[in-house]
C-alpha cells in the first residue's frame, strides 16, 4: 500500500491565470481524490442590486466574467425583457447573436490556447492566440471594447453595424476559417496531441447527465444539451444543431470545442446574409414585477439569471448560477485515477472560469 | 553591477488575479502573445515569485486573497515594482460597494504603477511595464547604492582595525 | 430545430422535498442549481430541474432556522450549491456529502445574504 501524500494546488499556479484551490490526495503519482476550494475571487455581485437600478445593473452583468462578458448581459437582459413583456427588434436579435458567437469565438481560441499550454505545446498556444487576435479587432471595430463590450441593454442593443462592416466581416470569414480549420487540425489530428489526450479524465454520458454537467464537458460526454437549440436570439431563426462527442475525455471536449469554432463562424456568416433591417431597441419603461429564470449558453455552458422584481426600480434578488459551478463536481469524478501531471490538463478540460463560477 | 544592467529591459513578471473578472487577466495575457508579443523583448511571465521582478496585480482585495497577495509580494526579491492593473485594482472600481471587496491592492501592498481601465488595454498594460521598468531601475540603484556604502564602510573600518 | 423552453413551479413541504427531488431524478431530470431568495424574514429556496429544456423548479419555503435535509445523496453535485446555501445564507443543511463547514466561499462578513444578517462565526452546520 502506497503512502499517501496530499499536494496543495494553487491558488496562485501556473495552469490558468485565475486561483483556485484544490487538495490533491496522492498515492505515488495518482491522484486518489481531489477537493476543490474556491472563494478567492468571490465579491458578492448578487447583492449590488440593491444599489444599482435594474438597467444599469447589465454592465455589471457584464463583468462577472471579462471573457463571457456579452452572454451575461444577454442574460440578464432577456431575463427582464421577459418580466416585462418587451419585444426586441429583429435586428438587434441578430446583432446579438453576431456579438455572442464572436465572444464565443474569442473563447474558445483563448481556451485552445491555454489547453495547448498546460500539455506544453507552446507554439500552438501562440498560434491560437493569434488568430483570436482577429476576433477581438472585430469587436473593438464594432462595440469599441475588446473584452467589455457594453453594447448589450434591456430592450436591445445600444449599436448597430453599418452595412459596409458587415460585408467586410462577411468577406473576412472565409480565410479565418480556413486558418481554424489548420488550427483544429492539430488539436483533432496530431498525433502527440491524440496521445496526450485520449483516455484522459473520462467521464461517462450518464455521470455526465447525472453530476449535471454543463456546456462542452456534458456535450464531450454524449448528452446533447445547448440551449441555443430553444431558439433565443435570432438562433430560432438560423437554426442549430449541438456539437456532441461521445469518448467523454479531455480529447472529446476538446474537439467539441474545436467543432463549435467552425460551427460559430458558420452562424455569423448567416446571420451576416440574413441580417434584417429595422430599428435597434425599443423604449423601456416601467419596473419589472415577476420573476423568471433566464438562461443563455455561454461558450463554458448553461447560465442561469434568476431575476426577481418587486415592481420597483431595483431588482428583489438577481441570482446567477454560472456553468462552472455545475461542472465542479464532474471534474472532482474526472480527476481520480489521473496522474499528478496530467491535473493541469483535466483541470482545463472543464474550461474553468473562476470568476464567474464565484461572482 | 554590470551583469544586473543586461536584465533591466527583460524582467520577469508575476501575474495574479485578486478578485477581478477575468477581463484584465486576459489582457495581460494577451500583451504576452502575437501581436503585442512582449517575450520578444524577454519579458516572461513567471509562475514562481521567487524569479519575479514585476508583480502584476489584477483585481480588489477580498477577505480569503488579503493574505495571498501579502504572502506573494513577500516573497519576491528586492528590488521589485508592484503594477495594479485595471480599475478595480485601484480603488475596486465597479465592485468597490460589494460586501467582500476592501478595495484596491494598495490597502495591503505598496503599488508603483496603476493602469487605468475597464478592462485595461494591452497597450496601456505595456505602458504600465515600461514605467515599471524605470521605478525598477531606480530601486536598484538605490539598492546597489545602499551596498556600495556599506561596503566601503566594512572596509574602512577592516582598515582601521 | 427549435424546441420550446416551458418553466413550471410548484411549491414544496419541508417533509416532502427529498421524496419529490428523488421522484424528479427517477424521471431523467437533472439539478440545474438550488438558489435561495430572502422573502423577508424567510428563505424560498428553489430546486431547479431540466430535462429537454423543460424546466422544473421545487420551491421550499423555510424560516431562518430551519434545517434543510441535503439532497446530495440524490444529485451527487448538489453539494456545490448547499454549500453556497450555507456559507452565503447561513442556512443549516444537513448531511451534506462534501460538506466544508463554512469554508466553501469564505466572506468578511459571515452569512451576507441571510435574513438576519446577525453574523457570528458560528457554523450552523457544525
Amino acid at each position: 500500500m502506497p503512502e499517501r501524500i496530499i499536494v496543495p494546488f494553487g491558488p496562485q499556479h501556473p495552469v490558468l491565470p485565475e486561483p483556485i484551490h484544490l487538495d490533491l490526495v496522492l498515492e505515488d503519482e495518482t491522484v486518489v481524490e481531489a477537493v476543490p476550494s474556491i472563494g478567492y475571487i468571490h465579491r458578492g455581485l448578487e447583492r449590488l442590486i440593491e444599489k444599482r437600478e435594474y438597467t444599469e445593473y447589465v454592465y455589471v452583468a457584464e463583468r462577472i466574467c471579462g471573457i463571457c462578458s456579452f452572454m451575461h448581459a444577454l442574460c440578464y437582459s432577456q431575463g427582464i425583457e421577459e418580466i416585462m413583456k418587451i419585444e426586441v427588434p429583429d435586428r438587434a436579435h441578430y446583432l446579438r447573436t453576431i456579438w455572442s458567437e464572436c465572444s464565443r469565438l474569442h473563447s474558445h481560441l483563448l481556451w485552445l490556447g491555454l489547453f495547448a499550454d498546460s500539455m506544453g505545446f507552446e507554439n500552438l498556444f501562440m498560434r491560437s492566440w493569434q488568430l483570436r487576435e482577429s476576433v477581438l479587432d472585430v469587436l473593438e471595430d464594432t462595440t469599441g471594447g475588446r473584452v467589455i463590450q457594453g453594447t448589450c441593454k434591456v430592450g436591445g442593443v445600444r449599436r448597430d453595424i453599418g452595412a459596409e462592416k458587415l460585408a467586410e466581416m462577411h468577406r473576412a470569414l472565409d480565410p479565418f476559417e480556413a486558418q481554424c480549420r489548420d488550427l483544429g487540425d492539430v488539436f483533432l489530428n496530431d498525433e502527440t496531441v491524440k496521445y496526450r489526450l485520449q483516455g484522459l479524465g473520462v467521464i461517462s454520458k450518464d455521470e455526465a447527465y447525472a453530476l449535471g454537467a454543463a456546456g462542452p464537458t456534458a456535450r464531450g460526454s454524449g448528452v446533447a444539451m445547448d440551449h441555443r437549440e430553444t431558439g433565443y436570439a435570432a438562433y430560432g431563426d438560423l437554426g442549430f444543431k449541438p456539437v456532441v462527442e461521445t469518448a467523454g475525455d479531455c480529447y472529446a471536449r476538446c474537439a467539441v470545442r474545436v467543432k463549435e469554432v467552425y460551427a460559430s463562424i458558420d452562424l455569423i456568416r448567416r446571420a451576416i446574409s440574413e441580417m434584417p433591417e429595422g430599428s435597434l431597441d425599443v423604449k423601456v419603461k416601467g419596473a419589472p414585477d415577476g420573476e423568471y429564470f433566464s438562461r443563455v449558453e455561454q461558450p463554458r455552458g448553461e447560465v442561469v439569471h434568476y431575476l426577481r422584481g418587486n415592481g420597483t426600480k431595483h431588482l428583489a434578488r438577481a441570482r446567477i448560477r454560472t456553468p462552472t459551478l455545475a461542472n465542479i463536481p464532474p471534474l472532482v469524478k474526472m480527476l481520480p485515477g489521473a496522474q499528478l501531471a496530467d491535473v493541469p490538463v483535466v483541470v482545463l478540460s472543464i474550461d474553468p472560469c473562476i470568476s464567474c463560477t464565484e461572482r | 553591477m554590470s551583469t544586473m544592467a543586461f536584465l533591466k529591459r527583460s524582467p520577469w513578471i508575476l501575474h495574479y488575479d485578486a478578485s477581478s473578472c477575468n477581463g484584465c487577466d486576459i489582457e495581460v495575457l494577451a500583451c504576452l502573445t502575437p501581436l503585442y508579443d512582449v517575450e520578444r523583448f524577454g519579458i516572461i511571465n513567471t509562475g514562481n515569485p521567487k524569479h519575479a521582478d514585476i508583480l502584476m496585480i489584477t483585481g480588489g482585495i477580498n477577505e480569503l486573497n488579503r493574505a495571498v497577495v501579502r504572502n506573494l509580494y513577500e516573497q519576491m526579491p528586492e528590488p521589485k515594482v508592484v503594477v495594479a492593473i485595471g480599475i478595480c485594482a485601484a480603488t475596486g472600481g465597479i465592485f468597490r460597494e460589494c460586501y467582500n471587496i476592501a478595495g484596491g491592492v494598495d490597502k495591503i501592498i505598496p503599488v508603483d504603477v496603476y493602469v487605468p481601465g475597464c478592462a485595461a488595454r494591452p497597450e496601456m498594460i505595456i505602458d504600465g511595464v515600461v514605467t515599471a521598468l524605470s521605478i525598477l531601475e531606480e530601486k536598484r540603484a538605490k539598492m546597489t547604492g545602499a551596498a556600495q556604502i556599506k561596503d566601503d564602510a566594512r572596509q574602512a573600518a577592516g582598515e582601521t582595525t | 430545430m427549435t424546441v420550446n423552453e416551458e418553466q413550471t413551479t410548484i411549491g414544496v413541504a419541508l417533509e416532502d422535498l427529498t421524496r419529490e427531488v428523488k421522484a424528479l431524478q427517477t424521471d431523467g431530470y437533472r439539478l440545474v442549481q438550488i438558489g435561495c431568495t430572502d422573502t423577508g424574514g424567510a428563505y424560498e429556496v428553489n430546486y431547479s430541474f431540466d430535462r429537454g429544456y423543460q424546466y422544473r423548479n421545487l420551491r421550499l419555503t423555510v424560516g431562518p432556522e430551519t434545517e434543510v435535509p441535503s439532497i446530495s445523496d440524490i444529485y451527487w453535485g448538489a453539494f456545490v450549491y448547499e454549500n453556497e446555501m450555507h456559507d452565503l445564507f447561513g442556512i443549516p443543511v444537513n448531511g451534506i456529502n462534501i460538506d466544508f463547514k463554512g469554508t466553501f466561499i469564505k466572506t468578511a462578513e459571515k452569512y451576507p445574504f441571510s435574513v438576519t444578517r446577525r453574523g457570528g462565526d458560528q457554523c450552523r452546520n457544525a
